[in-house]
């Protein structure tokens, strides 16, 4: 991206996911800073980074459920990074939804997470990036929001919610030059999947962080990956609840 | 503040788990660290599997935990002035060759694929056509990093925890779950070989072509056509190769330090098994004689020179979807000229077409207490799965037996236990280590319950 380099941060940067999209960012010429609650596996994790790629790469720690310090955790950023211009939040937690209809308690974790964990950091980002007037945020959301599905729909729910956070960010921003990219991913192939049941065509991490920084590149507003995933999608959302309701995945 | 999510790892079963020459094995279930401090041994009995590029059961616990490494695939460090990169066993020589080749540095010794782990070739102790000159994998790790049954990560070296670190080397990863190597890679001025081919008319002369110390080309390897009968019996293409210099190279925009590797074909689907009979490998092999054996000396990348078959993606789909075994075997100085007519006659007889059939002089035995390259010559051929496989096997194995050489238990699928004490003499001393840190048994794959590796 010509004349845009700066520094992406990159939230729940352990996952597979964020870091490919990390080493895709790297290999564009952005300096990285990951951040993350276990620290040990972030810095292997920047170490890889750096070799592969020459990146100037830096870790810090981000308990994303701690709501309290999201604001001091930006500040820090900022400060510490005069050229911030991307923000990727890839953090995410799904639990077992049998789990959390046993305990209800448990689903409370999930929602904190998905939604307004990452809804709060975001604001922080947006109000920063439009001050900037320049910047990314890149929202990894899921396929799981569209439809509220028994086999997982405390989590489907917060990413809903999130979804809709990008899309109003989106709308709030354009104007400011920020780009807003909400990213759809289908089955990736993480422990979110390995081994369950039901699961297909699952995406190698490794190329869904190629294809989110290529979206990202081309200033989309959604993508879907793979994007079959669109059509899946769709279909999906065509069925009347009379008939979802009934349907077992 | 809520409790950390659950770090249980999701289990995947897999019913047929096999390795790369697909002959059915399995049941096991899988385990997939994403992070470092999930990859420890738990209760159940288990084995790392990296790339799956064993040929045979070495990577597989039945009825167990098979627990991969592909995502523990970090480097770590690399110093400059030494040329040590320390890296995460799940780590891919590929990966290495991508990331350092267009650097000048190059892997000390690589098997036939790229596609493998550095945690699989430390537990496989793995060779290349230079061994003759630079020994085995092992010889080249300066420290690695392993948990043992104890769940005490330890770090291990020529000098520290030696006995610990000569049994991990070729110890098909039943010493514990080996986290991290440190290989010291070697500098080349460019990424291109310079390759010589030379045909000769039999046994006598490939091996007497080998056994030359040319000092200018730490690589070579022979092909053998291994259905030549009578005075061809061994007639082969010896390669000799070395790392290319700058003024050898055509010459182009930045193609002296290439690290790129080839595009690989696909083999879609399975050969129906009758394709390769010993008509068609006679056919392809008389080809591939006057072929390659009429190159002379040229200049080639390093990818098709060190992995000709990463070209082919799946290409032990060729064999048909029963797959197919290698054996690869060596046989000391003394006994080879004999040992290696036998086999060839015996593969001849038999009529079992080996489309792959290598020759390579090795140099003096590493300190591995379980490596399988020890001074002499290794043969190593692929069969098909057909019918009479197993007896045919143990024929060979018989050869290999009667000349005092050993069978590469990486490549393995077939062997009896009572083969194991006299192809690997060291054996008590690797049991002892094993009775020392892994005292219950907790690890284990096919490969070790069949030969009866820990013992009894």
């Amino acid at each position: 991206m010509p004349g845009i380099e700066g520094t992406a941060l990159v939230l729940g940067a352990t996952s597979p996911m964020a870091r490919w999209t990390a080493y895709a960012l790297a290999r564009q010429g952005w300096d990285i800073s990951l951040a993350g609650r276990d620290v040990q596996e972030l810095r292997r994790i920047a170490a890889d980074l750096i070799l592969r790629t020459g990146a100037t790469v830096s870790v810090r720690e981000f308990q994303a459920e701690d709501l309290e310090s999201h604001e001091g955790f930006w500040e820090d950023c900022v400060d510490q990074m005069e050229d911030l211009r991307c923000v990727v939040c890839a953090f995410g937690f799904m639990g077992s939804q049998d789990a959390q209809n046993e305990a209800p308690a448990l689903a409370q974790q999930v929602m904190t997470i998905n939604y307004t964990a990452a809804g709060t950091i975001l604001m922080h980002a947006a109000k920063h990036f439009e001050e900037q007037k320049t910047g990314w945020i890149v929202g990894i959301s899921s396929v799981a929001g569209e439809r509220g599905r028994a086999s997982n729909y405390v989590y489907g729910s917060a990413k809903a919610g999130f979804t809709q956070l990008l899309s109003g960010l989106r709308a709030r921003l354009s104007k400011s030059g920020v780009s807003v990219l909400t990213v759809k991913p289908g089955f990736v192939d993480t422990a979110m999947t390995f081994g369950k049941d039901g699961v297909f065509l699952v995406a190698d991490p490794k190329d869904v962080g190629g294809q989110i920084v290529e979206a990202m590149t081309k200033r989309k507003d959604v993508v879907y990956i793979p994007g079959f995933w669109r059509l899946i999608m769709f279909i999906i959302r065509s069925v009347p609840e009379k008939v979802f309701k009934k349907m077992k995945f | 503040m809520h409790p950390e999510p659950s770090r249980s790892l999701p289990e995947k079963a897999a019913p047929s788990l096999t390795g790369w020459g697909g002959s059915p094995a399995g049941p096991t279930t899988l385990l997939r660290p994403e992070k470092m401090r999930d990859f420890k041994p738990g209760e159940s009995p288990q084995i790392a599997r990296g790339m799956g590029r064993g040929y045979g059961d070495a990577a597989i616990c039945g009825e167990g935990h098979t627990v991969l490494t592909e995502r523990l695939d970090r480097m770590l460090s690399f110093d400059d002035e030494t040329g040590v990169l320390r890296a995460e066993a799940g780590v891919s020589l590929a990966d290495i060759l991508t990331t350092f080749v267009p650097r000048g540095w190059f892997l000390p010794v690589t098997p036939g694929t790229k596609f493998c782990s550095l945690g699989g070739c430390l537990a496989a102790d793995v060779h290349g056509k230079n061994h003759h000159v630079d020994g085995a994998f092992s010889q080249h790790v300066t420290s690695a990093r392993i948990i043992p049954a104890d769940g005490a990560e330890r770090i291990i070296s020529p000098d520290k925890n030696s006995d610990l670190f000569w049994a991990t080397a070729g110890g098909m990863g039943l010493t514990g779950f080996i986290t991290e190597v440190s290989l010291k890679l070697k500098k080349i001025e460019t990424s291109w070989m310079a390759v010589k081919h030379t045909p000769t008319k039999d046994l006598d002369q490939t091996l007497d072509f080998l056994a030359i110390d040319d000092a200018e080309n730490p690589y070579s390897v022979a092909w053998i056509d291994c259905l030549a009968t009578g005075e061809k019996l061994g007639r082969s293409v010896v390669m000799n190769g070395r790392h290319a210099a700058i003024g050898e190279i055509p010459l182009r925009e930045n193609n002296k330090l290439d690290g790129s590797f080839s595009k690989q074909k696909p083999m879609p689907f399975y050969l129906p098994s009758f394709v390769l009979n010993k008509f068609t490998v006679k056919a392809f092999n008389s080809l591939f004689n006057l072929r390659q054996g009429s190159r002379g000396e040229f200049v080639t990348k390093f990818d098709p020179y060190f992995y000709p078959l990463d070209g082919i993606k799946n290409w032990g789909r060729m064999y048909g979807k029963k797959g197919f075994v290698q054996h690869q075997c060596v046989l000391p100085h003394e006994s080879a000229r004999d040992g290696l007519r036998a086999i060839l006659e015996l593969v001849t007889e038999s009529g079992r077409a080996s489309f792959l059939a290598v020759l390579k002089k090795f140099g003096p035995e590493g300190r591995g207490m379980l490596s399988f390259p020890t001074g002499g010559y290794t043969l190593a051929l692929d069969f098909a799965n057909k019918p009479g496989l197993d007896e045919f096997h143990d024929r060979l194995d018989g050869i290999v037996l009667n000349a005092g050489g050993r069978v590469y238990l990486v490549k393995d699928s077939r062997m009896k236990a009572d083969s194991l004490p006299y192809m690997y003499p060291r054996l008590d001393e690797f049991r002892k280590v094993l009775r020392q840190y892994d005292p219950s048994g907790k690890f284990a794959s096919d490969l070790s319950r069949r030969l009866n590796i820990a013992g009894d």
